[in-house]
C-alpha cells in the first residue's frame, strides 16, 4: 500500500515511516510543508495519506488546507490527518464532502502502533478513524439533545465506538459482545436516533456523525 | 405628520434652551458677582456655593445635549478631594498649620479643586456666552415672531412677512438650532484634549496595573502546573524506562510492563500539556483566528449556538485572544447559569473597532458586579481599552456587548477630486444661501433700498426673483453635495470615529 507522509518534525517522520514500513506499506513521499505535501497528493495519488495538521511555512493548519484541496482535486483521495489537538471544526470539514476515506487522531495514538496502523488501513480502504477525543467532544456538545438521552449506557458504549469509525466485529472485540449483540444494539441505536438502518459498516459510520454534526 | 410634530418638539425644545440660556445667564451673573465679591473684597465664601450652581446649570445643559442633540458631553471636572484626615494626635495639618477641627481644611482642599480646575472657568464662559450664541439661536423664530406682531400692533402690516417667515422656516430650522446648541456645549463644557488624555492615562493606568497583576498570577499558574504535571510526569517516566533498560536483560518481561506503563505516562503528560495550551492560547485561535475560533467554540458548547463573523483582517494576537476567552466565558456562563438552550454570537468590524455580541434566551439576571468570570472578563479586556456591556433583566435574555477599540487599522480615504469639490461646496454654501439667497430675499420683500453687494438686487427688476431664489436653491444643493461628500468619506474610511 502507497502513502504519503506530511510530518515536520524529523524525529516523529522518521518513527512514522520506520513504523510504516514495519507493516508493509510503502512510503512513496516523506514531505514536510504543506506546498510539497500538495504536490505530492496531486502527483503520487497514494492509496492513504498520513498528513499533520500543522505545517510549515506558516505553522498554522497547512496541512488540513492541503489535504482538503488535493482532496477537492482527487474526490475520495484517503486523508488520515494528525493533530496535537481536535478540534468539532476540523473534523467537520473534513467530513463535509461526505465521502468517507478521513481520519482525524490526536498524535498520541501512534503510541499504539498496531491501533494506529488499524486505523490506516480504515482510511485507506475508504473508512472512517475518529478519535474517542473528537467523539467525546462531540457528545459532550449534543448533551441535551433529545434522542440521545434516550440511549443505554451499553447502547451509547457502541454508538462511541461506532462513530470512531470502528466495525461491527472491531466493536464486539472491545466490549467483549458477540457480533448477532452488537447487530442488536446497533439497530436499537439507528431506531431510536431516527436513522435509516444500513448494513454497510462505512455509510453507518457517516450517519451516525452526520447526526451528531446535525446539532 | 410625524414630521410636524418633530418639528413642534424643536420648537418647543430651542424654547427651553433659549429660557435656560436665560437661567445660565442669571447663574453666570451669580458666578460673576462671585468671583468679584472673592478677589476683590475677599469673601471667599461664596466662591465655592456659586461653583456649585454653576455646575448643576451646566450638568443639565449637557444632559440635554446628550438627549435632544444625540451628543453625548462627558463631564469635565477632576474628582472631587477626599476629606481630610486627621494625624495620629488629633490635628488636622495643612500645610505648615495645625487645624483642631477639619473644616478649615476641607474648605482649602475644595478651594483648590475648584479654582485648579480649568473646567470651572470653562463654564464660566459658557455661562455667560451661550445666551449671546446659541440662545440667541435658539430664540430667533420667537425674537421674529414677537418684532413681527409688535410691527403689526404698530399698524404695519409688513409686520406680518416676519411672523410669516419664522412659521415657514422653524420646522428646519428649529432641529438645527438644537444641534447646534449640542454642539457648542460640546466646545465648551466637553472635557479638554488635555483633560480627556488626563482621563485616559489613569483609566489605562489602573487597567495595566491590572493587566500586569493578572499575567503575573497567571504565569505562575502556568509554572505550577507544569512543575506538578508534566514535568514531574516525564521525571516519572525516565525513571521507569531507565528501570526497564535494567531489567532488559534479565526479566524482559517486566522490562516490557515498565515500558508500558511509561507510554501510558508520556498520554497522559501530552493530555495535560494540551489541557494547558489551551488556557493559554487556543491552537484553533492561532491556525485560523478569532472567526474560526469562535466557530469551535460554538462547536464546543451544548447550545444551539448560531455564529456570524464579519471581519476584514485579522487583529492583534493578544487582542484576538482576549475576545476568544470573552466568548468562551460568556458562552460558558450561559450554559451554566442561564438555562439558555439557544445563543447567537455576532462578531463584526465597527471601523476600527472589534464588536461581539453574545445573546442567549437564558432566565437572565446576570450582574457584572457579583459574577467574577465577568469581571475576569472586563480585566482583560481592560487592558486593551475594552469594554464590556451586559444587559440581562431577570427573565431573560441575555446580551453581553463586547467593544475593543483600535483592533484593525484605520483607512483614511484617499483624496480624490470629488472630496477637493465637497470642500470647495462647504466653503460656498453658506454664501450662496444666506446673504445672496435668504437676506438678499427679506431686503426684496421688505422693498428696503439697500442693495449692497446682493447679486439679485442688481439685476433688472423681471429677473431679481429668479436670481435670488436660484441663489437659494444653489446654496441648498452645494450643502447638500458637501454633506454627501462627508458621509461617502466617512463610510469609506469605515464610519470611524475615534
Amino acid at each position: 500500500m502507497r502513502v504519503v507522509l506530511a510530518e515536520d518534525l524529523h524525529l516523529l517522520r522518521e518513527g512514522l515511516v520506520a513504523l510504516l514500513r514495519a507493516h508493509g506499506f510503502e512510503v512513496v513521499a516523506a514531505v514536510e510543508s504543506g506546498p510539497e505535501l500538495l504536490a505530492a497528493l496531486v502527483g503520487e495519488r497514494p492509496d492513504v495519506a498520513v498528513v499533520d495538521v500543522r505545517l510549515p511555512p506558516t505553522f498554522t493548519d497547512e496541512g488540513l488546507q492541503a489535504a482538503l484541496a488535493a482532496r477537492r482535486q482527487v474526490p475520495g483521495l484517503p486523508v488520515l490527518v494528525l493533530s496535537q489537538h481536535v478540534e468539532q471544526l476540523y473534523a467537520r470539514e473534513l467530513l463535509a464532502d461526505g465521502s468517507g476515506g478521513v481520519g482525524y487522531l490526536l498524535k498520541d495514538r501512534v503510541f499504539n502502533g498496531e491501533q494506529f496502523v488499524d486505523a490506516v488501513r480504515r482510511v485507506a480502504a475508504g473508512g472512517t478513524a475518529m478519535d474517542p477525543e473528537v467523539i467525546a467532544r462531540l457528545l459532550a456538545s449534543n448533551a441535551r439533545n433529545e434522542p440521545l438521552g434516550r440511549l443505554t449506557p451499553r447502547e451509547r458504549e457502541v454508538l462511541e465506538l461506532m462513530a470512531e469509525g470502528r466495525s461491527n466485529a472491531a466493536i464486539g472485540q472491545r466490549l467483549f459482545l458477540s457480533d448477532s449483540a452488537v447487530g442488536k444494539h446497533t439497530a436499537s441505536i439507528f431506531t431510536k436516533l431516527g436513522l435509516a438502518p444500513s448494513d454497510d459498516d462505512n455509510r453507518r459510520v457517516l450517519a451516525v456523525l452526520a447526526f451528531l454534526n446535525s446539532k | 405628520m410625524t414630521s410636524a410634530r418633530s418639528a413642534l418638539t424643536a420648537l418647543a425644545r430651542s424654547t427651553a434652551l433659549a429660557g435656560l440660556a436665560l437661567a445660565g445667564l442669571a447663574a453666570g451673573l451669580t458666578m460673576l458677582a462671585a468671583v468679584l465679591l472673592t478677589f476683590a473684597v475677599g469673601l471667599v465664601i461664596v466662591f465655592p456655593p456659586a461653583v456649585r450652581l454653576a455646575r448643576a446649570v451646566t450638568r443639565l445643559q449637557r444632559r440635554l445635549a446628550a438627549r435632544w442633540s444625540g451628543i453625548s458631553i462627558d463631564e469635565p471636572y477632576r474628582p472631587e478631594p477626599p476629606p481630610p484626615v486627621p494625624q495620629h494626635d488629633g490635628w488636622y495639618r495643612d500645610g505648615r498649620t495645625l487645624y483642631k477641627r477639619p473644616t478649615i481644611p476641607a474648605f482649602n482642599l475644595r478651594w483648590h479643586w475648584m479654582t485648579k480646575d480649568p473646567a470651572t472657568w470653562r463654564d464660566f464662559a459658557y455661562l455667560l456666552a451661550a445666551p449671546l450664541t446659541s440662545g440667541l439661536v435658539a430664540a430667533a423664530p420667537l425674537l421674529a415672531t414677537a418684532y413681527g406682531l409688535v410691527r403689526v400692533v404698530g399698524g404695519d402690516l409688513l409686520g406680518l412677512v416676519w411672523v410669516l417667515l419664522a412659521v415657514i422656516v422653524v420646522p428646519w430650522y428649529a432641529p438645527w438650532a438644537v444641534r447646534l446648541h449640542g454642539q457648542v456645549a460640546a466646545a465648551l463644557l466637553g472635557p479638554t484634549e488635555k483633560a480627556r488624555l488626563a482621563q485616559r492615562v489613569s483609566r489605562l493606568d489602573a487597567a495595566r496595573t491590572e493587566a500586569v497583576d493578572s499575567q503575573a498570577a497567571e504565569l505562575r499558574r502556568i509554572e505550577r502546573d507544569l512543575h506538578d504535571g508534566a514535568q514531574a510526569r516525564l521525571v516519572a517516566i525516565g525513571m521507569t524506562i531507565g528501570a526497564a533498560e535494567q531489567l532488559l536483560e534479565s526479566d524482559p518481561q517486566a522490562a516490557r510492563a515498565l515500558l508500558g506503563k511509561a507510554r501510558e505516562a508520556s498520554a497522559t503528560a501530552l493530555q495535560e500539556i494540551r489541557r494547558l495550551v489551551r488556557g493559554i492560547h487556543p491552537p484553533v485561535l492561532a491556525e485560523r483566528g478569532l472567526g474560526d475560533a469562535v466557530r469551535a467554540l460554538a462547536l464546543d458548547s451544548p447550545l444551539r449556538t448560531h455564529v456570524t463573523v464579519d471581519l476584514p483582517e485579522r487583529a492583534s494576537a493578544p487582542l484576538e485572544s482576549a475576545a476568544y476567552f470573552a466568548v468562551s466565558e460568556l458562552l460558558a456562563n450561559a450554559a451554566r447559569h442561564g438555562d439558555a438552550t439557544e445563543a447567537w454570537v455576532d462578531v463584526s468590524a465597527q471601523g476600527p473597532a472589534l464588536r461581539v455580541t453574545v445573546t442567549d434566551d437564558g432566565h437572565g439576571g446576570a450582574d457584572p458586579e457579583q459574577g467574577t468570570g465577568l469581571r475576569g472578563i472586563e480585566r482583560r479586556l481592560g487592558a486593551f481599552d475594552g469594554v464590556l456591556a451586559v444587559s440581562s433583566p431577570v427573565g431573560g435574555p441575555t446580551t453581553a456587548f463586547i467593544e475593543l477599540p483600535r483592533a484593525f487599522r484605520v483607512r483614511t480615504a484617499p483624496m480624490t477630486p470629488w472630496r477637493y469639490f465637497g470642500r470647495l461646496c462647504w466653503g460656498l454654501w453658506p454664501i450662496a444661501l444666506f446673504p445672496q439667497g435668504l437676506v438678499a430675499m427679506v431686503l426684496k420683500l421688505v422693498g428696503s433700498p439697500v442693495k449692497s453687494w446682493f447679486l439679485g438686487l442688481h439685476v433688472p427688476e423681471p429677473f431679481q426673483w429668479p436670481v435670488i431664489v436660484g441663489m437659494i436653491l444653489l446654496g441648498g444643493g452645494l450643502l447638500a453635495v458637501a454633506l454627501a461628500t462627508t458621509a461617502r468619506t466617512r463610510e469609506a474610511e469605515g464610519g470611524a470615529c475615534g
